[in-house]
This record gives structure tokens, C-alpha cells and sequence, in this order.
């Protein structure tokens, strides 16, 4: 799926992003959090676009989230990624409304569907530790 | 109460040479474009008083193969407006911008123009006697709205929208016959199209065999990139009698918003995202209804894209667009919804959204040689991106 010959690419780590693309690195799946509203924010922001509040927090979350769309990439991209790999849109269980972009790892690709429930894992990358998920409770 | 849109017609367009790794200066095929939409107007390129463009100035990546800076230092048109940029509703968003400066009177003959040289650049960074476009050494970072993607190999908006496209499949029962539909249908137009870079026949069985890029989208569900260029010279009505045309085409309306977030994954999932808004302030706009449009011609950067913005603008419910395409009778030229009668940017090439609206305007002047629709056509409807974000506009015989 990912293979280590090739350097893979990582996100630009900014002041704004920080503190999700290294909360891998203790094991923990983070998003700012409106301390006003309760509403979540991704990607992170300044404001929360819900009640225009800036007292925003950084909150741990449980990690358990949903497939929510998928697609089999078979297209050789990049030489670090090795084709076929799952590219998936997963909703957290705390707020489906927050999304990720991802992969979905530690599973065959024609088993993955829309709805299945998936858990955290990390990879380091470079500066970031990625969130991917993997099915959960298997 | 008069619109914007009432103020401006369409006088001319003009297409430079189309093709794949053209190795010309993609400045070259934008003025070649820009001198053939004055010349189709019967204008004097001095009569240009206004320039408008999207998304800016050249690119190394081929996304833009020249902007405004460069049409200006050749054409010295002195335009008393211009403008240019990304954050547009649609690439032919250039387009609406032209035509409100035209109606507020800041110009009377503006030029628009889309230039691309997607696959002449790429050709140009891996050679060694250049140093334009080479990647950089060590590993790739990923800034802004690609550090969410890119990372895991989400490097093609093919990927982003295939999720999209899944989730279709997943709700509503669509086929990958479906989106096939959509593909053969564009092969079907391009064959009449000399402008056209695939033209030779696609049969089911060969959308259904070709390689898997990204599912579902295969081979043939994806666009191609192409070199090339096109503009339109959009006229204040008082000034469309200067012009040679005695049939300009109005603007019957714009569809602009945004009713989603701007975001490839937070906001809609079943649809090329960004192109409900476009859509809805579409009809708000006007009296006319799905059923006035005579042509179609709606962006397919990938066939999904298409099939979104038949739902998205009412050609039939959210959904139902697999089988409203399903067998292709309805959407061929002689149909009930010519589509993409150029053959779409799937076997036209990629000319970044403007192909639709030149050939919108080709179809309304009857100008469509061995592909012109058989229904006269009085009413046209163009849509572009999604996404970038989208934005569409109805065309209409005066």
C-alpha cells in the first residue's frame, strides 16, 4: 500500500494545524473545539463560523469514526503510494459533521463500504503523524 | 426590474489550435484565441476596452497558460478594466465579472479568455535545459487544501470526486453503465468536432474495459489535458450594433452562489460539491425552467461532474440522474437534452471550462457544421467547475 523507497509527501505543519498533525505522536485524535458553543471546527480556524466565538480549545476525541465515502485508488500518483489503496471520507463519532480525509488501512479494498465503523491508527510521516483508520473491532 | 445580464450580449468567440503537447508558447494560443473572438465579432482589436480572465497569470503546472499581464503587454488594448482570479463562480466566472463591468459601464467590448497548457508544461519541467516546473528535492509538502489530501495519496481531484461518485452509487443504485452513458455520448459529439482530441468511436465495452483509475471512475470517465485557448468578446447591448453580428447572443442569467462549504469533504458528499448554490440563484434569476434549455453543455471534468449538475440544476431529481442518462437516447443530439455536443472535456480536452460556453454559442448560432443540434436552439445553458467552486449561465437567442 505505502511503500518506504520513495519519501513520502507530508502537510506543511503551520501555528494553525500543529497541533493536529502531532497529536499522533501521543497516540491522541484532536480538533479545536468552540469553548462558547461546543461546536467542533475542521480544518482549524480562528472563529467559529457557528456563533463567531474565538475562545477555542483543542479537545481530545475518541478516535471511532464512519465511512462515510471511499474510493479504490488504482492510478499510480506518486511512486510512494503503491496502487490499489483505500482513500476514504470518515465522520467522527463525536461529530459527524467533522470530517477526515484518509485512509482506511488493515483492510482488503473490496471490503470496505460505506458505513463501516473504523478506529484511529497513526503513521509518522516526516514532521506528521497521520490519523488513518482501520476497521474497528476486529 | 432589469438585470445586469439584460445590458450585455455575446458578439463573438474564437478557439485557438487544440491538441496535446502542442510544444507552442501557450501565450501564442491565447492571443490566436483572443484575435479570432475580435475577428468573429468583425471588431478592431482596439475597439477591446476590457480584459477578463481566470484563473491569473501562467502557471509552470499547465492550469494557465496565460493571464491577463500577458494578453495586455501584446494586444496593448489599454483596457479601462480588467480582472482576473481563481475565487470565481466557475472558471467561467471571468465571464459574469466582464459582463457586470459592461453593464456598469466601465467597458463596452470586452474580452474573455480561458488558455491552458496542461500537457506542453509538463513536457517543458522534465527537461534539463529548463528549470521551470522542477520539483523541488526531498520529500513533497502539501500546503493548504492539498495537506488534507495529498498525504495519503489523494492526489487527484478524480479521487475526491470518485468518493463523491461512490456514495452515488451507494444511495441511489447508479451503474457505472450510468456514467458511461455520459462518456460515449461526448465520444459521439467529438467525432463531429475537428477541434476534438479523441474522435474515433467508444463503445461500452471499451468504457467498461479500460483501466480503473480511481473507482468508479475508469480511464474514460476521466477528461483528458490539452493545450489550447478560447475567448469571448462580451458587448454592452448599445455597442453589440458596432459588431458584425446581427444575431448576438444575450445573457439570460448567472447562477453565482455558494450555499455549501467551500470544501472538497466537510460539506455535500453525493455531488461534485459547490454546484447546488450556482444552480439555485440560477433559476431565482430567471423565468425560464429546465425544460426551456434546448442544449446542454455542463462541465464533465469527470463524467460524475456532469451527471451532478443534471441533478443539481433540475434536469431531473437528486438522484435520477443515472437513469435520465441511462441508454443515451435522451441526452444525444437529436434527444430531448443535447448534451455536450463538442464532446464535453472528456473527449474534447480540457479547456478549463470554456469550451462549454464557446460551444453554447456556436450551437445558438447555428454554426455547429455536422454536430449542430437539429432543434434550433434558442435556449443554452453552460455550467463550469464545481468545486473551484462552480458557476453556470443561461445563453439565449435574441
Amino acid at each position: 500500500m505505502m511503500t518506504d523507497a520513495v519519501p513520502r509527501p507530508f502537510p506543511a505543519i503551520t501555528p494553525q494545524n500543529e497541533f493536529f498533525w502531532t497529536a499522533g505522536a501521543e497516540g491522541k485524535l484532536r480538533f479545536q473545539r468552540c469553548q462558547a458553543c461546543r461546536t467542533y471546527l475542521h480544518p482549524p480556524s480562528p472563529v467559529c463560523p457557528t456563533c463567531l466565538g474565538k475562545d477555542i480549545a483543542v479537545e481530545d476525541v475518541s478516535g471511532a469514526a464512519t465511512v462515510a465515502a471511499y474510493t479504490v485508488n488504482h492510478h499510480m500518483w506518486h511512486p510512494a503510494f503503491e496502487p490499489p489503496y483505500v482513500i476514504a471520507i470518515v465522520e467522527i463519532e463525536e461529530a459527524p459533521y467533522v470530517r477526515l480525509t484518509t485512509q482506511i488501512v488493515n483492510c482488503p479494498p473490496e471490503a470496505v463500504a460505506i458505513g463501516m465503523p473504523v478506529q484511529v491508527q497513526f503513521e509518522q510521516v516526516g514532521p506528521a503523524w497521520l490519523p488513518v483508520f482501520a476497521p474497528r473491532g476486529i | 426590474m432589469e438585470k445586469f445580464e439584460d445590458q450585455v450580449r455575446i458578439t463573438g468567440v474564437g478557439i485557438s489550435q487544440v491538441g496535446r503537447r502542442l510544444m507552442r508558447d501557450p501565450v501564442e494560443l491565447t492571443i490566436d484565441a483572443c484575435l479570432a473572438a475580435i475577428a468573429d465579432a468583425g471588431l478592431d482589436r482596439m475597439d477591446i476596452d476590457g480584459l477578463s480572465s481566470h484563473p491569473g497569470p501562467q502557471t509552470a503546472n499547465g492550469y494557465s497558460g496565460a493571464g491577463v499581464d500577458a494578453v495586455e503587454e501584446i494586444l496593448r488594448v489599454h483596457p479601462k478594466w480588467f480582472n482576473s482570479g481563481h475565487e470565481m463562480p466557475g472558471h467561467t466566472g471571468a465571464v459574469v465579472a466582464a459582463a457586470i463591468a459592461v453593464a456598469a459601464g466601465l467597458c463596452r467590448h470586452a474580452l474573455v479568455f480561458r488558455s491552458t497548457w496542461e500537457t506542453t508544461a509538463p513536457v517543458v519541467a522534465r527537461d534539463p535545459r529548463y528549470s521551470v516546473g522542477h520539483a523541488p528535492p526531498g520529500p513533497a509538502v502539501a500546503s493548504e487544501m492539498l495537506s488534507w489530501r495529498v498525504p495519503y495519496g489523494a492526489y487527484s481531484a478524480g479521487n475526491w470526486i470518485g468518493m463523491a461518485a461512490t456514495r452515488h452509487f451507494h444511495l441511489y443504485g447508479t451503474r457505472r453503465e450510468h456514467l458511461g452513458a455520459i462518456a460515449i455520448n461526448a465520444r459521439r459529439n467529438a467525432a463531429l468536432n475537428p477541434n476534438a482530441i479523441y474522435r474515433e468511436p467508444l463503445t461500452m465495452d471499451d468504457y467498461l474495459g479500460a483501466r480503473m483509475i480511481t473507482t468508479p471512475f475508469g480511464l474514460y470517465d476521466c477528461d483528458t489535458p490539452c493545450d489550447g485557448a478560447i475567448a469571448i468578446v462580451v458587448s454592452h447591448r448599445d455597442a453589440a450594433k458596432d459588431t458584425r453580428r446581427p444575431n448576438p447572443l444575450r445573457l439570460e442569467a448567472v447562477g453565482t452562489q455558494i450555499t455549501e462549504r467551500w470544501s472538497w469533504d466537510q460539506g455535500v458528499l453525493d455531488h461534485e460539491v459547490m454546484l447546488a448554490g450556482p444552480a439555485k440563484s440560477l433559476w431565482e434569476r430567471t423565468d425560464l425552467r429546465p425544460k426551456d434549455v434546448d442544449v446542454a453543455e455542463l462541465y464533465d471534468g469527470f463524467t460524475f461532474n456532469c451527471l451532478s449538475w443534471l441533478e443539481a440544476l433540475g434536469f431531473c431529481k437528486r438522484g435520477e440522474g443515472g437513469p435520465f442518462v441511462e441508454g443515451g437516447g435522451r441526452i444525444a443530439r437529436d434527444g430531448e437534452l443535447p448534451l455536450n455536443t463538442h464532446g464535453g472535456q472528456l473527449s474534447g480536452g480540457r479547456l478549463q471550462g470554456f469550451s462549454f460556453l464557446h460551444e453554447a454559442c456556436i450551437q445558438l448560432w447555428g454554426e455547429g457544421g455536422e454536430r449542430q443540434v437539429p432543434n434550433n436552439p434558442q435556449v443554452a445553458c453552460v455550467s463550469s467547475g464545481g468545486g473551484t467552486p462552480g458557476g453556470v449561465m443561461l445563453l439565449a437567442r435574441d
